[in-house]
């Protein structure tokens, strides 16, 4: 485990919004298996410690980006179950009133502007708000998440050196959980990741992404000097994701061997590794981490229910949200 | 002879053939090795082409089409996989400034022989980044030529005259009909382009359709037989080139016509087919040219709004009897 930093509380919430994270997206893969819930998903299972260790060193006004494999971002930037399932099945009160789905949730009350269905869509728009940020003064960070395989992308190259010529308060959080799809990021991507960020001059890190307090404890700090101008960054954080590409990508032991999946899942799982160490430090007993997981559990299948229950959005809806002051965008 | 296979089999199919018969031939994009493609659709082909000819690439869409174009042009005729139809936004500049100028610009000294295949189609519940229907964009740039394939039979023959064809053709397939079957020859064919296809003949009413409207407007058909008005149904199968003299011969038998297709209905193909009609067949025509295409919103996620954006069968046949009877609610 990384350093030993925040107090009690801290811990507590953090251990907490990783059981959330979990919680979540086990419901959420249950709601495609019982084919309650429109189209796919992509599981953001075994990478909590990334999206809870970095949202943890950022306020409300600070800014992310979240990708397509978005509802821990989400969840860590302080999102609401209810208005989340919601979103998952398309109704009226979801984060985006039913129209963005899975792949498309935001939460501007957090900081949180959208997943992206576009490997790699959000760079230009994180470094986008750090220019803000530096523009205007207003002291806030943002951070572009994004996966291994979405470092293929030009754009990326064309963002980092504007940030880095700019000095601009963004950190760049590569979520590197060695695959992209179906295909091992090692045989699609040459050299080395973290180089080419330090190429452009920018300070980089290799962080466990599988621990919580080593990521926080970095994005802290990245955090800090952010804030006094001395950005952009880059971290690669190692991950792992649990699940399939996506919730229908079950026969998977053509690219992903079982014994590796078990490996990661057994020995390096996030919530488990942070769950023992808090015990050992006696901050916790096991008795309250099972508390904490229950009070979790129950807190999203009841989000769950309400957001099958929940109501659509009137037809009307289709044509509003196409231009900002525009009520309906197709009536004359 | 004739078996019934789905499109997907008949795209793998007209593939292998022509990678068998000119050594020339070769794929690339993600995951189309071993994965063959998320829809499956080119699953065995490494094995027997190998990694040299069948090549996964980083997800680096402007790379590995800008690529395609360079080796189209010394000699190599590239199949470019892109796996949604919506990122084509990302290759644009490859596409449309390199691929479909450089013929011109070198006086018809360079050509491009390159096919990108990609899809287009709505109400897969996959929102607005995985779900447009962007045929039209490429159309407008004179140099492309676009095939819109309807079944199994056509993606394949179509295909097959893409890949011998040393002009870069852009071939859109229907997402939702990947496991749509058809009859389809045991023996080699190829279907020419710029040759409609009279998928029904009537009297009453021409009803233009692409890709998957083929099928909506058929079904319209059916309906609208019961009823008593017969609607020929025309599939142009490629709109650059576009077989102008088969679909005005209809209109000026029947004297009515609706053009359905699935991009966004303003300044898109029913547009230019309509236009076409008004300015060459407007003295036959009883009835003001109609035109159905989908809704002038991005494409909703939620299952409620989604189904409203496209044309349906019963809305085409509606639009249709409205035209028979003289009923024209739109024409001023
Ligand atoms: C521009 C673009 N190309 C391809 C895709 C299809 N796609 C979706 S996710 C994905 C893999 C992304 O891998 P990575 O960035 O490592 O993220 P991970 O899925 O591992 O979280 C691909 C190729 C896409 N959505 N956008
Ligand atoms: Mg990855």
């Amino acid at each position: 485990m990384g350093q030993a930093k925040a107090n009690t509380e801290d811990y507590l919430r953090m251990y907490t919004q990783m059981v959330r994270i979990r919680a979540f997206e086990d419901n959420a893969n249950q709601l495609y298996l019982s084919a309650k819930m429109p189209g796919l998903t992509h599981m953001y299972s075994g990478q909590e410690a990334v999206a809870v260790g970095i949202c943890e060193a950022l306020e409300d006004d600070d800014r992310i980006t979240s990708t397509h494999r978005g509802h821990g971002h989400c969840v860590a930037k302080g999102a609401e179950f209810k208005q989340m399932f919601c979103e998952l099945l398309g109704k009226a009160e979801g984060y985006c009133r039913g129209k963005g789905g899975s792949m498309h949730i935001a939460d501007q009350d957090h900081g949180n502007l959208g997943a992206n269905a576009i490997v790699g869509g959000s760079m230009g728009i994180a470094t986008g708000a750090a220019l803000t940020a530096k523009l205007q003064g207003t002291g806030r960070v943002a951070v572009c998440f994004f996966g291994d395989g979405a470092t293929a992308q030009g754009l990326w190259y064309e963002v980092m050196n504007m940030a880095a010529l700019w000095k601009l308060p963004v950190i760049y959080a590569c979520e590197n959980n060695g695959y992209s799809e179906y295909t091992k990021t090692e045989e699609i991507a040459a050299g080395s990741i973290t180089a080419r960020a330090e190429a452009f001059g920018i300070e980089s890190f290799e962080v466990d992404g599988q621990d919580v307090l080593a990521v926080n404890d970095l994005t802290q700090k990245l955090v800090a000097r952010c804030r006094k101008g001395e950005g952009p960054f880059f971290m690669n954080l190692k991950t792992y994701r649990y699940h399939g590409h996506h919730v229908g990508d079950i026969n998977r032991d053509y690219y992903r061997a079982k014994d590796e999946e078990a490996e990661w899942k057994t020995l390096r799982d996030p919530i488990v590794n942070f769950g023992k160490w808090l015990e050992e430090q006696r901050i916790v007993t096991a008795d309250e981490l099972v508390g904490i997981n229950d009070t979790v559990r129950k807190e999203a299948e009841e989000a769950v229910a309400y957001a099958e229950k929940a109501a659509y959005p009137d037809a009307s809806e289709v044509d509003m949200h196409v231009y900002a002051g525009v009520p309906h965008a197709l009536s004359a | 002879m004739t078996r019934e296979i789905t499109l997907s089999k008949a795209v793998n199919e007209g593939i292998a053939e022509e990678m068998r018969r000119d050594p020339a031939v070769f794929l690339m994009g993600e995951d189309v090795a071993e994965a063959g493609t998320p829809f499956k659709v080119l699953s065995g082909l490494v094995e027997e082409f190998g990694t040299e000819r069948v090549i996964d690439t980083p997800i680096s869409e402007p790379g590995f089409v800008g690529m395609a174009v360079g080796a189209a042009m010394t000699g190599s005729r590239p199949i470019v996989d892109l796996m949604f139809g919506d990122f084509i936004f990302l290759v644009m500049d490859q596409l449309c400034n390199q691929a479909a100028k450089t013929h011109y610009m070198s006086g018809g000294k360079l050509t491009v022989p390159m096919v990108l295949r990609t899809n287009l189609g709505a109400t897969r519940r996959s929102a607005a980044q995985h779900s447009q229907s962007l045929h039209a964009l490429v159309a407008h740039i004179p140099g492309l030529k676009v095939a819109l394939p309807s079944s199994a039979y056509e993606a394949k023959g179509l295909l097959k005259t893409a890949i011998r064809d040393d002009n870069p053709v852009v071939i859109f397939e229907d997402k939702l009909m990947y496991q749509d079957k058809a009859q389809v020859p045991e023996e080699e064919y190829l279907i020419p382009f710029g040759e409609a296809n009279v998928v029904r003949p009537g009297r009453d009413i021409t009803l233009v359709a692409t890709s998957s409207m083929v099928q909506v407007c058929t079904k319209a058909a059916d309906a609208l037989a019961k009823e008593g008005i017969e609607a020929e149904v025309i599939d142009p199968r490629t709109i650059v080139p576009l077989d102008e003299a088969t679909i005005l011969d209809s209109v000026r038998k029947t004297s009515r016509v609706i053009v359905v297709d699935e991009g966004h209905q303003s300044f898109g193909v029913t547009a230019e087919i309509a236009a076409r009609i008004a300015e060459k067949a407007f003295y036959y025509l009883d009835a003001p040219v109609a035109r159905m295409g989908a809704m002038d919103v991005p494409v909703p996620f939620s299952p409620a709004l989604e189904d409203l954006t496209v044309p349906t069968p019963e809305g085409v046949a509606a639009r249709a009897r409205q035209l028979c009877r003289g009923e024209v609610a739109d024409a001023a």
